[in-house]
């Protein structure tokens, strides 16, 4: 046992599962998606949700892959209303009817953050990779709002929509959202596969941060916006997940129990599952989570850093996945020797005149080039 | 004349659907539990939201404080005015 009293987690993003009808090219899945069969039954869900809130969790984000592929869905969100837990519906929409969402309702979902791909039909659904996903979006959103329950719409800017980024905050605001998150890619999973057909110019990236935040004092008490910055543009690095295994954890469509989505790209590291251990034995002991949790394991610039509390280094599956090691401070910061690198990447990626093909998600047995 | 001064007195402050404050078993005290926002409410903020039920005005939610807390009415008065406020502006209110 630690002589620190380590702190609980408050949030808990559950991956229900990996399958998805949409394919976005940003997805932050991993390139090797877990299969249906290898998915938690409804009753494991039950029980962790339990044990998170032993442990202190307070939110549950439900999210995937798409959840509503879960036939399972409106039990899952019973035993998080059961927990006492606040639950927060992460979804694309397809799949969800009109009953459905009545049905969620009844069971105790708190609330319902909805994606969108564009401002527009045509680029929303080339996005997408589905046809009419957009049409069906703007009904989810209606018949979300229609029973008075609160939405998010959520919308990843990359360069097919980096110039809309107010169309989609004015959008959010007719499909009646109560809150708009805009987030500028992150480039994890599949997001990082399609890198070079996502990243915006500088000067694009700005002028939408710009004009988004241009919007703020307008619409203060009409909608809240929420602004996630595109990380290569940056100065400072994001605090990822607010702390390696501070505040949250994620529990893979298996059962895997991972400090942040995309933690299974750093190699040596051991993952425990929920079929193998309580939730709390988990936050407290596994390898996984104790890895980088606090500042020991920091090398400089960051270990003398007096940001080092603030941002953490940054994110460990960016240096890793940018500079090869998982201990060095996150290119994204201007302090790492290796910043010149992400500037070079982002200039490199938002060059070329002729944006490339996307990759659209995909089983591993069926990848395929679009 | 600021927001919080703006408030009627008629007015019958609520949580919204999605918003709802919590005792918060593992830490102690209450949150304010709202989409992707958890709020620490303090005593003052408790207090204040165990009353916003959507029934009571702000006039009689004051006149219940000050009758509780045996406070200054002058300042508990502000106390809501400035939390009502707030939590309006970030739709974690309805007035």
């Amino acid at each position: 046992m630690s002589e620190v009293r380590l702190a609980p987690p408050i949030g808990l993003l559950a991956e229900l599962t990996h399958r998805c009808p949409l394919g976005c090219p940003y997805c932050s899945n991993p390139l090797e998606l877990e299969s249906r069969a290898t998915e938690l039954d409804t009753a494991t869900w039950g029980r962790v949700f339990a044990e998170a809130a032993k442990l202190g969790v307070l939110q549950v984000h439900l999210s995937g892959g798409e959840p509503a592929s879960r036939r399972d869905l409106a039990e899952i969100v019973a035993h998080c209303a059961k927990a006492g837990l606040y639950s927060n519906l992460i979804t694309s929409g397809i799949g969800l009817t009109e009953p459905s969402v009545g049905l969620l309702a009844d069971a105790g979902l708190d609330h319902v953050q909805l994606s969108i791909q564009d401002s527009g039909a045509a680029s929303a659904d080339r996005i997408a990779g589905y046809r009419g996903a957009y049409a069906k979006k703007r009904q989810v959103a209606q018949w979300v709002t229609a029973i008075g329950m609160p939405l998010t719409i959520n919308a990843v800017i990359h360069r097919a929509n980096v110039r809309r980024a107010t169309e989609m905050v004015e959008l959010a605001i007719e499909l009646g959202a109560r809150r708009v998150e805009i987030a500028h890619t992150q480039y994890y999973g599949w997001g990082l596969a399609n890198r070079a057909a996502l990243m915006p110019t500088r000067e694009e990236a700005d002028a939408a941060w710009a004009a988004v935040e241009s919007m703020r004092a307008r619409l203060e008490g009409v909608i809240v916006i929420d602004h996630v910055a595109p990380d290569y543009h940056a100065r400072t690095p994001k605090p990822c997940m607010g702390g390696w295994g501070r505040k949250t954890l994620n529990v893979s469509p298996s059962g895997k129990v991972l400090p942040c989505h995309a933690a299974e790209t750093i190699p040596g590291l051991e993952f425990w599952n929920v079929t193998d251990h309580s939730l709390a034995e988990i936050w407290r002991d596994s390898p996984a989570f104790n890895a980088f949790r606090g500042t020991d394991w920091m090398a400089e610039p960051c270990r003398s850093c007096e940001r080092r509390d603030i941002d953490f280094g940054g994110c460990r599956c960016q240096a890793l996945a940018l500079v090869g090691d998982a201990r060095a401070t996150d290119p994204a910061c201007y302090l790492s020797p290796r910043h010149d690198l992400i500037a070079a990447i982002a200039e490199a990626d938002s060059a070329p005149v002729v944006a490339p093909d996307y990759r659209y998600r995909a089983p591993a047995r069926a990848l395929q080039k679009v | 004349m600021s927001a919080a001064d703006d408030i009627a007195t008629t007015a019958r402050p609520r949580l919204p659907r999605g918003v709802r404050l919590s005792k918060d078993e593992a830490r102690g005290g209450f949150v304010l539990l709202a989409p992707e926002r958890i709020v620490r409410a303090d005593p003052v903020a408790a207090a204040i939201l165990q009353r916003c039920d959507g029934d009571r005005s702000l006039v009689e939610i004051i006149d219940d404080l000050c009758a509780t807390y045996k406070g200054e009415r002058s300042r508990i008065e502000t106390d809501v005015r400035n939390l009502l406020a707030d939590l309006s502006a970030k739709k974690m209110v309805e007035l």
